[in-house]
């Protein structure tokens, strides 16, 4: 990614692509959208990524992180049209070259994050995908599960808190 | 905060979270962690691209690169609300829906509406409980209800169980954005008539 954004190296973005396009379109077609619908989109996720390369902020954010809020982002104007504010820019003040250690910390908790995830237990983790990637409300996720809303909440928070406590 | 980091939030709760976000750093930090777990979750699914689709991508991009956001503070709104209000607090259309209040709907996408509102200093509101959740954020001056005390940047979330009457502070009036994604449910007789009229 950094190659990407410092060298424009295509070499770099066709790594990348193949990475994550394929992931971008798993998690648009979970989330509601058909394939073609999908593929197009996750090809737009990618030109945008090539396009705000230079707005990538290695000690803000893993590089997984930062696409995931690009797909989320594009998935709201695509499937709903709607707008998605987002908080004022922080003005961190004259920036300094990246410090590598905080660069390095935000790998490994990213790294230790997909760990935890992969522990947790079946039920868990399959209501925190679905409130992230279904489109829905937690109610909504109630009807379809056949779950009593009482239990899905606080299955969510025990996965939270079971990945807070990973994370510590 | 879940919810608005997965993108499942309909436009006027967005809104409000991305406003607060913009005064609370504490939350800030909290929904970078939500990201975070997005993040994660993206490295699991996968689903085949096309295979002419690397090469078109490769051949459609061009170096022109995207202009920054420009979402700085400036003036008296936090910058997400700039675009709805068309500029700051100077540029809110008001509307007076009696004893003092005035409001301006903002335009979102249905599902829930958001709303400035604007309590004379030391005015109450009349007793309410919810049909839904409001959310509320103070952007100017303070309030307060049986319960707790609200200041700029803090944001109140009430659902079916609260009934309460805030009171701005007697200090300044006070400005807040509302967000509900059901009518109130207000107790008097009168305000229920107001309310058709306000559209609260």
């Amino acid at each position: 990614m950094i190659r990407v954004r410092d060298v424009r190296d295509k070499q770099a973005f066709a790594a990348l692509f193949e990475h994550f396009a394929p992931r971008i379109k798993g998690y648009l077609i979970k989330s509601g959208a058909d394939a073609t619908m999908a593929e197009e989109c996750a090809q737009d996720v990618m030109t945008t990524l090539w396009r705000k390369a230079d707005q990538f902020d290695p000690t803000r954010a893993s590089v997984s992180t930062w696409i995931f809020t690009i797909a989320r982002n594009r998935r709201i104007d695509m499937l709903r049209r709607d707008r998605r504010p987002e908080p004022e820019e922080l003005t961190w003040g004259p920036e300094p070259e990246p410090d590598q250690s905080e660069v390095l910390e935000i790998q490994q908790e990213s790294a230790r994050l997909v760990e935890a995830i992969a522990t947790l237990p079946l039920n868990q983790r399959k209501l925190i995908e679905q409130a992230y990637f279904g489109d829905m409300t937690q109610a909504e996720i109630a009807n379809i599960t056949g779950l009593p809303l009482g239990t899905i909440k606080s299955r969510i928070r025990l996965a939270l808190d079971r990945l807070r406590h990973a994370m510590k | 905060m879940l919810a608005y980091a997965a993108g499942t939030l309909p436009e006027a709760f967005n809104l409000i979270v991305a406003t607060h976000l913009s005064l609370c750093d504490t939350c800030r930090a909290d929904a970078g962690a939500y990201d975070a777990l997005g993040g994660a979750l993206l490295e699991e699914g996968n689903a085949e691209m096309a295979d002419e689709s690397l090469a078109e991508v490769l051949a459609a991009l061009d170096d022109a690169p995207a202009p920054a956001p420009k979402r700085e503070a400036n003036g008296d709104l936090p910058a997400p609300l700039h675009s709805y209000v068309g500029g700051d607090l100077s540029s809110v259309r008001w509307r007076p829906v009696g004893m003092g209040v005035k409001q301006a709907i903002l335009r979102t996408s249905k599902g829930a509406t958001a709303r400035l509102l604007c309590i004379p200093a030391g005015a109450a509101m009349p007793d309410h409980g919810h049909h839904g959740t409001e959310m509320t954020l103070v952007l100017k001056g303070a309030f307060q209800d049986a319960d707790d005390y609200f200041a700029r940047g803090d944001i109140e979330v009430a659902g079916k169980d609260v009934q309460h009457i805030p009171v701005a502070d007697i200090h300044e009036d006070c400005i807040c954005l509302a967000v509900t994604d059901a009518p109130l449910r207000f107790n008097g007789i009168l305000p229920r008539i107001w309310q058709k009229f306000a559209r609260i």
